[in-house]
């Protein structure tokens, strides 16, 4: 069990909302996490440099919350192949489908794009499905 | 100037992704499990997102013709909806149904120090390297490289 936390989830769901606003006022940028990442792997994005540079505040400040005693609830229950498998499934994935629950479930949404609706609907519910099957068909990791 | 603003937007970006919760497996996993140990959090993080990034864009959009640092708002063109985009969003669904890890969150997850968000990071960029070569063999017909823009 996970403690059920709406205050400080919606908390948090502010300021990822405040992050994708700010990037598109002020470097009229999508806040997707798969296209920033995607610019930073060969080949390069020509605007790689702030792509690093987003992704380099986004690792910093959870690790300065970690430094300073902050205490995050972190548990990965799944066995390493399923992490090793999970992980790449989740780079063709969102490769393909041209963004994650950033860029299609909160820019996407927020700005009413079709595609991301479509998209965001598709891998919820995959995600559901995919949960249920491991945890209640097959018996859990 | 302009990298401090998108230092500090990464961050803030970071803090809501682990403070929200979405940076923890666990509560991502139980969040799926309807049938199960069921946590309705991530319904929060998504209404807190959106409730900041829908107005947000609007008056944006309504207001500037162009954002602060750069001459046009650089959005997706790309209207249609295809195969590859619902079959991608599929497979992304099983990834994150598997582990409990996005993309977003797992990047914000390296910064807490745990082995096993590099693990996944790892796998995922091979993923993300894999699926793009995959694409300049044409194997499901998509473009070589996208277009600047294309991805949300």
């Amino acid at each position: 069990m996970t403690e059920f936390t709406p205050i400080m989830s919606f908390a948090g769901g502010l300021l990822i909302g405040l992050s994708a606003v700010t990037l598109m006022l002020f470097w009229g940028r999508i806040a997707g996490m798969t296209a920033i990442l995607g610019g930073i792997l060969p080949p390069l994005d020509r605007d790689w440099a702030w792509k690093a540079t987003f992704l380099a505040g986004a690792i910093l400040a959870p690790a300065a919350l970690a430094v300073s005693g902050v205490k995050v609830e972190f548990d990965v229950p799944v066995p390493l192949a399923a992490l090793i498998v999970g992980g790449v499934v989740t780079g063709i994935g969102v490769t393909f489908g041209s963004g994650c629950t950033s860029g299609h479930g909160i820019c996407g949404l927020a700005r009413f794009s079709k595609r991301s609706a479509v998209a965001t609907v598709t891998f919820m519910a995959f995600a559901f499905a995919t949960t249920f099957v491991i945890r209640h068909v097959w018996g859990g990791f | 100037m302009r990298y401090v603003t998108v230092f500090l937007i990464g961050a803030v970006f970071g803090t809501g992704i682990v403070l929200s919760g979405m940076a923890n497996p666990a509560k991502v996993l139980n969040f799926f499990d309807l049938a199960g140990t069921f946590d309705p959090s991530l319904i929060f993080v998504m209404a807190g997102a959106l409730s900041v990034a829908v107005p947000g864009y609007a008056l944006i959009f309504h207001r500037r013709q162009k954002p602060v640092f750069g001459e046009t708002f650089v959005l997706p063109k790309a209207k249609l909806v295809d195969r590859k985009l619902v079959g991608g969003s599929a497979v992304f669904g099983i990834g994150w149904g598997i582990v409990g890890f996005c993309p977003g969150a797992a990047i914000p997850a390296l910064g807490l120090g745990h082995s096993s968000a590099l693990i996944f990071v790892v796998a995922m960029l091979a993923g993300i390297l894999v699926a793009r070569f995959v694409s300049q063999a044409d194997f499901f017909a998509a473009p070589a490289k996208p277009t600047p823009g294309s991805t949300p």
